[in-house]
């Protein structure tokens, strides 16, 4: 059993040691590039997630079932037996996917708002957007939102920007945005966040709240074809506006004069670019709870890895934050099986470490 | 015509008037400087050039066409600002920030073609970066990073360059290196080029004309030697100066005096100082 889940932490890691030994950052970023990159993470991403859908606390064998879904390809029909098939395509799949999307989501959202507070430490966790929208879902829930559609994830959504404009408000002084003050400004709102959290599922007995737990550390174990198709859809609207203006993002890294110099309406950008980024984030909480430090890790990573464009950062921040959550939440269904953790728990215990490496390595 | 013409602005900022019923025009090819103590409203007016501040009151024309109706990206095509630094937080390489400078004449997410490129490549070429082009901005030293910013305002393909304080880090040698370099580009392309500085001295040597700024409003503008005067310094910066000729140029040249007598050492032997 042990040895299926160390397939995908080998993967990640020959990933690294391919990516590291490449000079990538000599090189300017062009179409060709965007879509190569892109294609071989989308490869590492297919080949993580069939992996995954291999591993878990029943004990299907590998062999078996790859030999049953080879014959299912060629035949049409699954030569599975009927459990098989409701734990790998009613269990396993979705959750994969949702993972994957929930990744990629927040991943995609911390690309955007390092990029916009420019600071290398903004994530929607870190900086309290998640609590912000989970408030946001937990009220649409108690509140009975879920008559309308989409009022669940539109409240998280409005949670997220009035977190942002709370946070955003907190830490700006005169012109400037202090790269501390918009941390301690997101560490002080998320306190706040965690402990209303607490008292509206304290003090409410609403059926369909899940757990604090859920909210707080966030959980992929409910996943069912309806939130794949949900987050998914507003990835894929999110991500295309994000795209759009990644180039813009660009400029507006190197300063707002700058960009404005440079002929961007830095206004304009900055807003589409903050509600594109709340959307993804506010619907991905609302359906999976806060998942911290995705959105810390991952853009980190691809940028030392693959430069700073963001046409290029974008795409692959968002496929290989896909494949690091499914591997976290293989880890997280598996790790202490049959018991299962959050996957909060497991995105922490990496993620935590490597903020503080940062912190110390950037020597504020 | 005149490629800049400024008429009766006025800026405030909350309340507090920075700039008032300031005129000027710029010819095309001229190079134009602009003095002033701190908080004279240069880099004021130098935003309100290019658009980053709209004045409450008067009129910018560029080209001929009012200010107010050119759209940003269209304004960026015409003006280049070299500003006084610019340090990343995140690690751009030289050729990627040069390509910036090719933002304006791209749509909103096109990629750079094969013109780019040449235009980027060339600009590089011009200000000596080639060589640096694979290099992150942040590993360059103040003057490299200084010409890299330069390499970027010309990928813009300009006609106006406006500068902002772009020397202030800068030792002597690449203060010199730097306005050598906008001085050729504005011999050569005719690139007109609007400079604040607060070395009076640098802004003698390279200049056309000077405007001096006071209190937000133009004290006097004109040629070097004509406003380069013990009177008008003395008066804008409340200052104690020496002005006479530049012995190799013939500009005028200000020479700084301490108001303390004993610290002016050879000042009381010259007998040069003026005085008060």
């Amino acid at each position: 059993m042990l040895k299926y889940f160390f397939i995908p932490i080998f993967i990640f890691s020959s990933f690294f040691v391919f990516a590291t030994t490449r000079n990538v950052n000599n090189k300017v970023v062009t179409l060709s590039r965007v879509i190569r990159v892109s294609l071989f993470l989308f490869a590492v991403f297919i080949i993580i997630s069939l992996i995954s859908l291999l591993v878990g606390p029943s004990h299907l064998g590998m062999i078996y079932l790859l030999k049953g879904l080879l014959s299912g390809i060629y035949s049409g029909d699954l030569s599975l037996i009927a459990t098989e098939k409701t734990i790998l395509f009613s269990i396993r799949l979705p959750r994969i996917i949702f993972a994957g999307i929930v990744g990629a989501s927040l991943s995609a959202a911390g690309v955007v708002f390092q990029g916009l507070f420019r600071n290398p430490l903004a994530d929607p966790y870190i900086l309290g957007i998640s609590g912000g929208a989970a408030v946001g879902a937990i009220i649409g829930i108690i509140a009975g939102a879920s008559v309308i559609p989409f009022g669940i994830p539109g409240l998280a959504v409005s949670g997220a920007l009035l977190t942002i404009a709370l946070v955003y408000g907190i830490a700006r002084t005169k012109k400037e945005l202090h790269s501390t003050t918009l941390l301690l400004a997101g560490v002080i709102v998320n306190a706040f966040f965690s402990a209303v959290i607490m008292f509206l599922i304290s003090t409410t007995s609403s059926k369909e709240l899940r757990s604090v737990i859920f909210w707080i550390m966030g959980d992929l174990s409910l996943a069912e074809w309806s939130e794949v198709i949900l987050t998914g859809f507003f990835l894929m609207i999110g991500f295309i506006v994000m795209y759009v203006y990644s180039r813009h993002l660009n400029l507006i890294v190197s300063g707002e004069e700058t960009a404005m110099q440079l002929g961007v309406n830095v206004e304009q950008t900055k807003k589409i670019l903050l509600l594109a980024a709340s959307l993804v984030t506010g619907v991905a909480v609302s359906v999976s709870g806060t998942i911290g430090f995705v959105g810390l890790i991952i853009p980190h990573m691809m940028r030392m890895l693959l430069g700073s464009d963001h046409r290029l950062l974008l795409p692959a921040s968002a496929l290989f934050g896909g494949s690091f959550l499914i591997v976290a939440d293989t880890l997280a269904r598996t790790v202490t099986a049959p018991a299962e953790l959050p996957v909060g728990v497991i995105t922490a215990m990496c993620g935590a470490p490597y903020f503080i490496y940062l912190l110390r390595r950037r020597a504020v | 015509m005149s490629i800049v013409k400024l008429e009766q602005i006025g800026f405030k900022y909350n309340e507090h008037q920075v700039l008032k019923n300031v005129s000027f025009e710029v010819k095309k090819g001229e190079f134009m400087g602009i003095l002033g103590p701190n908080g004279s409203g240069k880099t004021t007016l130098l935003n309100v050039i290019d658009g980053i501040l709209m004045p409450q009151e008067g009129e910018i024309w560029i080209n001929g066409t009012s200010c107010n109706k050119l759209k940003r990206e269209n304004l960026a095509k015409i003006i280049a600002v070299v500003p006084q630094e610019s340090l990343m937080i995140f690690p751009f390489t030289v050729q990627e920030i040069v390509l910036m400078g090719r933002a304006p004449h791209l749509g909103k997410w096109r990629f750079e073609g094969e013109t780019d490129f040449n235009i980027a490549h060339q600009a590089m070429e011009m200000t000596d970066t080639i060589s640096l082009m694979n290099r992150s901005m942040n590993a360059l030293s103040a003057g490299e990073r200084q010409r890299v910013l330069i390499a970027r305002a010309l990928a813009q393909q300009p006609q106006i360059m406006l500068l902002d304080e772009p020397t202030a880090f800068l030792d002597i040698r690449h203060q010199i290196d730097f306005f050598d370099l906008i001085k050729a580009l504005n011999k050569n392309q005719t690139l007109t080029v609007i400079g604040v500085t607060h070395d009076i001295n640098l802004a003698s040597l390279y200049c056309d004309r000077i405007i001096l700024l006071r209190d937000g409003h133009i004290h006097c503008m004109g040629s070097p030697e004509e406003v380069i005067a013990e009177s008008h310094i003395r008066e804008v910066y409340e200052t104690n100066v020496a002005v006479d000729k530049n012995p190799v140029t013939g500009q005028p040249r200000v020479t700084l005096l301490s108001s303390h007598p004993s610290e002016g050492g050879s000042r009381s032997n010259s007998g040069a100082a003026p005085q008060l």
